[in-house]
């Protein structure tokens, strides 16, 4: 677990970067409403902002065809219309999530049949990343962040590099990657993720208790990990997909030098350009004809 | 004797003080029996040989009585006092036989497969591995005594311990004594004031190693111009002289005697060994490696005391040597090693072999010109070019130890479902609304909540506590199973028999797996006979794995069902692809009726 660096200045004070799924076919297809999971979530929000004055909360939607920052509790001091039926934060960024939906419809286009309906997760994590990156070098005393994802989309294995890439920055930064699923199947990138960088994975069986399930679970600061019994996951799915036509695969040939993943043989990795040996008496003539080296 | 029973009478005593019980000793093939005289006496003795370990008796000239001790695998031992001797020796040779034979009976039963051929020695070194390790021992007692695999067979995947085992078996050469051996004393006859050397072979040996000018005159003088005996002679004197440290006296005894003088001059072949030597100094490690460096072979190093240069005495030097000379002599003899292994029994012998072992060596050393040459090479490149250097420091990674547990555990439960995960992951999400109307609804729902605000409560109570039910039972209960302790397995909850026995079934199944996979495809009819045989063991381990499960405690008959699982999974995997072939074969057999098999 990720114990806090020398920049924490209060031991429960958090960080929280969520990744909020906003992608369209899989709420429309979803058991619970998306006005349901965002009030849910809304208040999630709110009460971890009570928790401790200290507390930062950034949001960044995951869209389908783009990601953007929502919300940043840091910069929204400005309290908004209180009417007495949402807490005060929540105008504001609800105005930003239907500019951002906006956006993001523009930029869909025809897409082709057959392709898995997926959020760009890896958009949003790097850009959570990028903004923790950001925090680590303004100097400023901050509290160590952590990182919430509320996926229900499925994974897109074409993303499969990028989000490995984004997860082993995350672990060399020591930020935990917490992970909520509320998707139908499993999702093997987040449980990964949280697997490797240290986090928390769980998938709720009662979506209608979601809001119970954010609070005792994922509102836990890191500190408090450390004697807080989280529940652990019961098996992580290791499979990773091809580099080559981004299927998921359970065995296949990997690159010595660089590690890439093929489904098929190849004669050269694609990634580093190293050239994969073939028969064995082959590799003895080439191995022969370097030692015959004229002296100088 | 010829005979397969011996009968004798003797006393029985159960320690050294006991009198005895006197009755009649009736030893066959098989056991031992002993009946007292008395039958109202206790005393009775039938102990099979199999038990018997080993025997002692007591000496035929001593003054002790005729005692025969048999000692038996509990380290108890029985005690028998003959009549006579010649009773005694009876008995002894008849044991003898009986233990030698049972000795070899059960190598025999291992061997008798006439289509191997083994030494004697890859025999020895199956018999050390079997008994070294004894995982090895009871899977070849379960496996080979019992039919199911032939010894060829178990042992053909073995071959790498076996080879490991023999290159143990090479002897250490050992190397000389360390001590010194002009500390040798002589043993000195008072009365005659003569003085007598013992010379071994071994020490012989070592001379010549060290004195080469010494091997030199050996092998020149002996036999042609004297014996050995007066060669010897004249070397103790000359060590005499040495030892007296009388420069003078030595100088005037080797003007007189040519022979001696050999001995007493310093060795020249030391010298000019020295020499090359110092020129075959890999210059990277030293690049001003040069003659001024030769001096092991100087008096005194070469140093000389009292800032003189030592003018006075210039021909006497050549008989003086130091202490340290010796000493640093006789260090690079041992360090260097023997060069001769074998036992030698004569002087020249020892002369001859130490010779050809330096031809040897100096044959196989490059001429001068080449070691030059190579010298040239490798200072070429081991001279370091700063400025096309990279940096030295290299981004380390910390070590970074995970809890193997983790990983194993967790794997356990996935291995189950992700078979049925895999087809439904890739299913579409089914969307019969176009992309406008999908975003819209979105938007609405927006829409919706910026009117009413939030839900009210965010989410019902009972939900709520159920939901905190479950977390809890869910925490509490992997906790439970997988265990406080971060070190700790399943396996090491079990009681130990239950571990043993669950580790001896896997590594079983393992080796039948092993060899039953390997005989696919069925081309011989050995192979076919042989993989019949594997199926039938491996359809007897199920009820063992069953009763195995049945003598574990009921809380722990969970964790061992989930361990045993694979074991059966792989076991079905297996016997499945048995009787597919099998299947397969009995129609093929029809249509092909030329006894193709």
């Amino acid at each position: 677990m990720a114990s806090a660096p020398s920049k924490l200045y209060a031991d429960d004070v958090s960080l929280v970067v969520v990744l909020l799924d906003t992608n369209l076919f899989f709420w429309s297809s979803s058991s619970v409403s998306f006005s349901q999971f965002l009030s849910q979530v809304l208040a999630f929000l709110n009460a971890i902002l009570t928790l401790n004055q200290l507390n930062q909360v950034v949001v960044i939607a995951t869209g389908y065809n783009s990601c953007d920052y929502i919300f940043d509790s840091a910069l929204d001091l400005n309290r908004g219309i209180e009417n007495g039926r949402m807490p005060a934060m929540s105008s504001s960024l609800l105005q930003k999530l239907e500019k951002f939906l906006i956006k993001d419809e523009q930029l869909s286009k025809e897409e082709p049949e057959g392709r898995i309906k997926s959020s760009l997760f890896s958009g949003s994590l790097s850009m959570s990343l990028c903004y923790m990156q950001r925090v680590f070098r303004s100097g400023a005393l901050h509290p160590h962040p952590r990182i919430l994802c509320l996926q229900g989309s499925p994974d897109g294995p074409e993303q499969y590099v990028a989000i490995m890439n984004a997860i082993f920055s995350a672990q060399r930064s020591k930020v935990p990657i917490d992970s909520c699923y509320i998707g139908a199947q499993n999702s093997a990138f987040l449980q990964q993720a949280s697997y490797i960088t240290g986090g928390v994975h769980h998938k709720p069986q009662n979506l209608d208790g979601l809001f119970q399930y954010l609070m005792t679970i994922f509102a836990t600061d890191l500190h408090s990990r450390s004697f807080i019994h989280l529940p652990k996951s019961v098996g992580v799915d290791f499979r990773a997909s091809c580099f080559c036509h981004k299927n998921t695969i359970d065995m296949g040939y990997i690159c010595s030098v660089c590690l890439s993943i093929f489904c098929k043989h190849q004669k050269k990795c694609s990634t580093c350009g190293s050239v994969f040996g073939q028969a064995q008496s082959e590799v003895a003539s080439a191995s022969d004809k370097k030692r015959k080296t004229p002296e100088t | 004797m010829a005979t397969g029973h011996v009968t004798k009478r003797a006393k029985y005593k159960t320690t050294i003080k006991d009198p005895g019980t006197p009755g009649t000793l009736r030893m066959n093939l098989e056991k031992i029996l002993f009946v007292p005289h008395n039958p109202k006496s206790a005393i009775k003795l039938d102990v099979e040989f199999r038990y018997i370990k080993g025997q002692k008796h007591t000496k035929e000239g001593s003054n002790k009585p005729p005692w025969l001790n048999l000692t038996n695998n509990q380290n108890g031992s029985f005690i028998f006092e003959f009549e006579n001797y010649s009773d005694l020796q009876g008995c002894r040779d008849f044991v003898g036989k009986v233990l030698a034979k049972s000795g070899e009976v059960s190598e025999k039963s291992s061997v008798a497969y006439p289509d191997e051929q083994l030494s004697a020695a890859e025999m020895e070194i199956r018999i050390k591995l079997l008994q070294e390790d004894s995982e090895l021992q009871k899977l070849h007692k379960q496996f080979v005594l019992s039919g199911v695999l032939t010894e060829a067979e178990f042992w053909a995947t073995r071959k790498k311990l076996q080879d490991r085992e023999a290159s143990k078996k090479k002897k250490q050469r050992l190397g000389f004594k360390s001590a010194m051996i002009s500390d040798i004393k002589p043993s000195a006859d008072g009365r005659t004031n003569k003085v007598t050397f013992n010379l071994t072979p071994e020490i012989i040996l070592q001379i010549f190693a060290e004195k080469p000018a010494v091997h030199r005159a050996f092998l020149s003088y002996v036999p042609n111009k004297m014996s050995e005996r007066n060669f010897w002679t004249k070397y103790f004197r000359a060590e005499y002289l040495h030892s007296t440290k009388n420069s003078i006296a030595a100088a005037a005894e080797a003007a007189e005697d040519e022979e001696l003088a050999v001995f007493l001059k310093q060795d020249d072949i030391l010298a000019s060994e020295a020499r090359r030597k110092i020129r075959r100094v890999d210059p990277t490690l030293d690049m001003e490696a040069d003659e001024g460096d030769d001096y092991t072979h100087l008096p005194d190093h070469g140093l000389f005391r009292d800032g003189n240069k030592g003018m006075e005495e210039s021909q006497n030097e050549l008989y003086k040597r130091t202490l340290s000379q010796d000493i640093n002599r006789h260090a690079a003899v041992v360090l260097e090693g023997r060069a001769v292994d074998l036992e030698l029994e004569d002087t020249k012998a020892v002369a001859e072999a130490l010779a050809q072992s330096k031809r040897e060596s100096s044959n196989k050393g490059e001429s001068d010109g080449d070691t030059t040459r190579e010298r040239l090479d490798r200072l070429s490149r081991m001279t370091e070019i700063e400025d096309l250097q990279g940096s030295n420091t290299l981004p380390l990674a910390p070590l970074c130890i995970k809890d193997p547990r983790d990983y194993f555990d967790s794997q356990q439960a996935n291995a189950l479902g992700t078979s049925g995960d895999e087809l439904s992951g890739t299913e579409q999400i089914k969307c019969s609304l176009s992309i406008p109307e999908v975003y819209g609804s979105l938007r609405a729902s927006i829409s919706s909540i910026k009117a009413m605000g939030l839900n009210e409560p965010i989410v019902k109570p009972e939900v709520a506590h159920q939901v905190f039910d479950a977390l809890t039972y869910s925490i509490s209960n992997t906790k439970h199973n997988i265990g406080k302790n971060s070190q700790e397995s399943v396996l090491d909850r079990l009681p130990r028999k239950t571990k043993e026995d669950l580790l001896h079934h896997w590594t079983s199944i393992l080796e039948l797996l092993k060899h039953f996979w390997a005989s696919y495809p069925i081309t011989t009819s050995y192979l076919y006979a042989k993989v019949n045989r594997l199926k039938d063991a491996m359809s007897n381990i199920y009820p063992q794995l069953e009763e195995l499960k049945g003598s574990v405690p009921s809380e722990l008959r969970n964790q061992v069902s989930l361990l045993v699982r694979p074991m059966h999974q792989a076991l079905d995997a297996a016997i499945q692809h048995y009787e597919a072939s099998m299947q397969k074969r009995s129609t093929q057999s029809g249509e092909k009726p030329n006894g193709y098999v």
